[in-house]
């Protein structure tokens, strides 16, 4: 559905024989001695790209082509663990290689740091990119640059690194190479020159993408005789040993036995294990500047190894790396079990999958309809369905989510409020909370920027499109005769749940659209509650714009009229702003329901129909009165 | 080896079902308490042969090449013989030839039933005999031979009046044959003559309906069954109403038609008694009602279903079991084995307790405390819905009434009934839960 990313290779544990290259056989006999790579031959870079641009397929044959695994048939981007990264086709977290690669004479280092493609994870990919010096740039010799492909540029662009632009899929009937080289000169101003064409699928010129990663991107400009002083740039949680920490080398060495300090925390461990990713772990006993690798140092939790943080050794203190803003929750939305009884095996659920995600926030929650729960935020709605389908998939959870809502704010207006909430400006996720006009000068309500690239005929309906979602177009840009890149300022409300559905449909699936933070503005918000039969349903209530109230109010009634079966009585389906009614439906109530005949040769079909219905029935979460289908909370906000 | 042991086995290894044989000799050594009324049970006979294919049906029906009523006649005699030692009922307390089109069978072969029936279990005169008759001409010309045979009672599928709708129906018979049987079959049964109207038809309104309905009152007899049309898919008529070359009323529109004609029957002296059921001067069906109340029946012929006990092989729990469909098929086994029973399956405490719910709230008096306390000795029904939020607010919206007589829909409850049963049905299961966990305890 709403896929941006690749997939990607992953960290494999012990039981991976296959992954057994011939260099590093030869490099475990001879025990590797890391002092060999020295700053000047090594070099740390990333692969970024849209979702499908063959990501997955680059690192395959660069792992293969330097040992790092067997070169087999089944090398095809299979590394995905997770059922929801087969099935979705996505990367959720960055992994990391290191690759040992011969040219003119010399054996380098190379640290490939993958990175996950959607932009509800680019805070990985921000991560990743710091922890290089240059990145490889893939575009579909194809498809061309899309949304994805100019939000990657931009970060590695602010981060200063080197960018090697290189063109996949040459081998494809349609590849027009030229066609985007001229886009990549046009849109990020690199001399087509510079463009490597390639074919990850069939090898073609893989080689030179490694031969131009030693000649372009620059080594790491650590000193090997300064402070140890390292990066933690991801982190991942085993149960056995603890956290296992990636991090990357600024300065000095690190050694088996050393004593290091986190900054953050200023606790201090002792590194009980440490080496390479290749992508295993590949122990060895020092690792020294400019070098990348993990380090397990007896971390019991996941915070104790702060992704951002600096790591030092025992008295030898040095200034901490700037690290990381922390992933920023965007999207909020309540979570509850479908039976409270199952209220215990849910959060441990809930508990065991934030152990390898950080980015989920959680607090509890409760709700007169739907009991004890917790309010979660994410990093946007594919994180949050990621989320809720691992909780189904891998726990075997049924849970009930209530419509996704982003972070609103509001200046408070008088003095004893501010002391009140102990804050002028509060933060509302629950749509719940959001507090009455009287009491705020101001609400100020989450923008994006939206970048779309598409097709010039979509141009018009793109453009009705964002207009109807309240955005503001910022500029609009050719990128070659037939493609066009436009960018909107747009209420992240508006685009959080179907905007992405409803410009690939509206494109045929030829529009991309990527967007980033733009901070927050003023609106004109109201909280709209909706009402079943004269009761507010606190899970319904939901913020609108001022000026979209009445479509908005008039829609969800709607779809709740869809989504409520009918029952025995008449239920009244009302929006209301404050006291005032502002939409209104009618779900009619069954007149008659009750089959002709019933004699003895009905009685099997009909008790059989019957049960099915009751069981049918414990799907349904009641409502004072009413049953409602579980899923009625999420499809309320979804336009038709 | 004891002749017990030995007939069991027997049983088990003739059934069809094969391992459901061992279940039953499972549940022998772990319950021991017998449903009620094990010893009667009523008989149904299945008659599965059309002269030609309604357009609305989807039943066990078969267009004949040519017919051999002698086999038939032997093989319904000999698997009413078997499942009758099966059950060891000792009285058959009515019975019904339904179809399929039964007035189609010659009255010899429901004379050889019914003398079979007689052989091996006690049939009262008085028992009533049903005979479900289609209102063709050769179907009237025969009923007197019929009621020699030892039927007592006549159901007239007359479906509508109006010709029209017989048509769309794919009815051999017209609206003047239908008056016509009907009033043979009063002069033969006064009093004991019914007759199927169906509504909802093709093209029909609320307004032609009633009219119907009112033509058809003076004519009939005491007993009237009133069916909606349902489409069933595969037929003739879903296909042309799912093409839109004809459309039905709709939901709102047959609440009206049913609902309406509740009231015109009622005007006219007759008491619903189920939910499609009516009748004058108390002319009730004694062999539909057993259905209803949970009693037990002995399903005979091509995919005939019954209720019973197994009395002969030493079962405790009644099954349900269903004949072999196809009539060819169905002959083989009964020449082979006695019966032609293809399946069985176990009906446990609750299962049988969900029956005599579901089946019992279709009545009008619904199910009374005494008729509950014979199948479920220790949980009245208080104990089990008393307490249930869901049932007082059924109660509450003048759907359900449940007290010290019993549990019945209201009028208005009757027509949802679909819609209460499930909530009933998860009531009871969570009651014996609760009750189940309590008794762990």
């Amino acid at each position: 559905s709403k896929c941006w990313a690749g997939r990607g290779w992953h960290n494999h544990t012990k039981e991976n024989a296959w992954v057994q290259g011939l260099f590093q056989d030869l490099i475990s006999k001879e025990n590797l001695d890391m002092s060999k790579f020295p700053v000047e031959r090594i070099r740390n870079f990333s692969i970024v790209a849209h979702i499908d641009h063959g990501k997955s397929t680059l690192a395959d044959r660069l792992l293969e082509i330097t040992g790092a695994i067997a070169k087999t048939a089944s090398n095809k981007q299979v590394l995905d663990k997770l059922q929801v990264e087969r099935e979705r086709g996505i990367t959720v977290k960055a992994q990391t290689a290191s690759l040992f690669y011969q040219h003119d004479g010399q054996t380098y280092l190379l640290n490939l740091i993958d990175t996950p493609g959607h932009v509800d994870f680019s805070y990985e990919v921000s991560r990743s990119i710091s922890a290089c010096q240059g990145v490889l740039l893939i575009v579909d010799a194809n498809q061309g640059i899309q949304a994805q492909t100019v939000a990657n540029f931009y970060l590695a662009f602010e981060a200063q690194l080197t960018i090697i632009p290189v063109i996949n899929k040459i081998d494809l009937k349609n590849a027009d190479p030229e066609r985007v080289e001229k886009q990549i000169e046009k849109v990020f101003d690199i001399p087509k020159e510079e463009c490597i064409r390639i074919s990850a699928k069939l090898g073609t010129n893989v080689d030179q993408v490694l031969q131009e990663v030693v000649k372009r991107i620059p080594p790491p400009t650590a000193r090997v005789d300064d402070l140890f002083k390292a990066l933690v740039f991801d982190s991942t949680f085993d149960h056995y040993r603890g956290v296992v920490a990636n991090i990357a080398l600024f300065g000095g060495r690190v050694s088996r036995g050393d004593k290091i300090v986190s900054a953050h925390l200023g606790k201090s461990y002792e590194v009980n294990e440490l080496g390479l990713l290749r992508p295993d772990e590949h122990p060895t006993e020092t690792l020294y500047a400019g070098q990348v690798g993990y380090v397990i140092a007896g971390m019991k939790e996941v915070k104790e190894a702060q992704i951002g943080d600096t790591l030092y050794l025992h008295k030898q203190p040095v200034e901490a790396l700037p690290g990381f803003k922390p992933a920023k929750s965007m999207v909020f939305a309540g979570m509850y079990p479908m039976d409270q009884s199952e209220y215990t095996a849910l959060r441990s659920a809930v508990e065991k999958l934030m152990l390898n995600d950080s980015s989920v926030t959680v607090q509890k929650d409760s709700s007169l309809a739907l009991g004890a729960g917790w309010r979660l935020g994410f990093l946007g709605l594919l994180h949050m369905e990621v989320f809720n389908q691992r909780l189904e998939q891998e726990y075997n959870a049924s849970v009930i989510v209530t419509a996704p809502t982003v972070p609103y704010k509001a200046v408070l207006a008088s003095a004893k409020l501010i002391k009140e909430h102990g804050e002028e400006v509060i933060t509302i996720i629950n749509p719940a909370q959001f507090p009455d006009k009287s009491q705020v000068v101001k609400y100020l309500e989450p923008m994006v920027m939206g970048t779309i690239i598409a097709p010039d005929d979509f141009t018009g309906k793109i453009m009705t499109l964002c207009q109807s979602r309240r955005a503001v177009q910022k500029n609009m840009f050719y990128i070659d005769e037939h493609r066009v890149m436009i960018k909107y300022i747009f209420p992240l409300n508006e685009i959080v749940v179907d905007f992405y559905d409803q410009l690939k449909s509206m494109s045929s699936g030829y529009a991309s659209f990527d967007y980033e933070d733009a901070g927050y503005e003023a609106a004109d918000l109201i909280k709209m509650d909706f009402l079943l039969n004269g009761r507010p349903v606190e899970e319904l209530a939901t913020i609108v714009h001022k000026d979209k109230a009445y479509s908005a109010g008039k829609a969800i009634c709607e779809r709740l009229k869809e989504s409520i079966p009918r029952q025995m009585f008449e239920i009244a389906v009302q929006a209301a702003i404050g006291s005032k009614i502002i939409a209104r439906e009618t779900i009619k109530a069954y007149r008659k329901n009750v089959l002709a005949k019933c004699y003895g040769g009905d009685v099997t079909r009909k008790m059989k129909l019957l049960k099915k219905q009751a069981e049918g029935k414990k799907k349904l979460r009641r409502i004072g009165n009413i049953d409602v289908p579980k899923d009625a909370f999420i499809n309320v906000l979804k336009r038709k | 080896m004891s002749r017990q042991t030995l007939l069991t086995q027997q049983h088990a290894l003739q059934c069809l079902g094969t391992a459901l044989g061992f279940v039953l000799l499972r549940s022998i050594a772990t319950t021991h308490r017998l449903p009620p009324q094990a010893d009667e049970a009523s008989l149904y006979v299945h008659w599965p042969y059309c002269l030609k294919r309604c357009s609305y049906c989807n039943f066990n029906k078969y267009i004949p090449r040519n017919q051999n009523h002698a086999v038939m006649t032997a093989c319904l005699q000999r698997e009413t013989q078997t499942l009758l030692q099966l059950s060891q009922v000792s009285r058959i307390s009515s019975v019904f030839f339904g179809g399929g089109t039964p007035s189609l069978a010659q009255p010899s072969t429901i004379a050889a039933v019914l003398e079979t029936v007689s052989k091996h279990a006690h049939l009262s005169d008085e028992a009533e005999v049903t005979l479900e008759v289609n209102p063709t001409p050769a179907g009237k010309a025969s009923l007197k031979d019929f009621t020699l045979a030892g039927v007592n009672r006549f159901s007239v599928g007359i479906q509508s009046l109006n010709d029209d709708h017989l048509r769309t129906l794919g009815r051999d018979h017209d609206s003047q044959h239908a008056l016509w049987t009907v009033s043979e079959a009063r002069t033969l049964c006064p009093g004991r003559v019914s007759v199927d109207v169906m509504f909802a038809l093709p093209g029909q309104s609320v307004k032609s309906w009633e009219s119907e309905l009112e033509k058809l009152l003076p004519v009939c007899d005491d007993h009237v069954s009133l069916y909606q049309l349902t489409l069933e898919r595969g037929t003739q008529l879903f296909k042309q109403v799912d093409s839109g070359e004809l459309s039905v009323p709709g939901d709102d529109v047959t609440a009206v038609m049913y609902n309406s004609a509740r009231g015109v029957l009622e005007k006219a002296g007759f008491r619903q008694y189920e939910v499609s059921n009516f009748a004058k001067n108390n002319a009730v069906s004694e062999h539909n009602i057993g259905y209803w109340k949970g009693r037990q029946y002995i399903g005979v012929g091509p995919g005939a279903h019954g209720r019973f006990v197994l009395r002969a092989v030493g079962g405790v729990q009644r099954e349900a079991r269903t004949q072999t469909l196809e009539p060819d098929v169905w002959i083989r086994e009964v020449q082979r084995h006695g019966h032609g029973t293809r399946r069985r399956i176990q009906l446990d405490h609750h299962g049988l307790l969900e029956e005599v719910l579901v089946m019992g709230l279709r009545m009008n008096e619904g199910i009374t405390q005494q008729h509950w306390k014979l199948f479920s000795p220790e949980d009245d029904l208080q104990q089990i819905f008393g307490m249930s939020e869901k049932v007082q607010e059924f109660q509450a919206g003048g759907l359900l009434k449940l007290n010290n007589r019993g549990l019945r829909c209201s009028w208005e409850g009757l027509a949802l009934l679909d819609s209460i049963l499930p909530t009933m049905l998860l009531e009871l299961e969570m009651f014996f839960k609760k009750d189940c966990t309590q008794g762990n305890a």
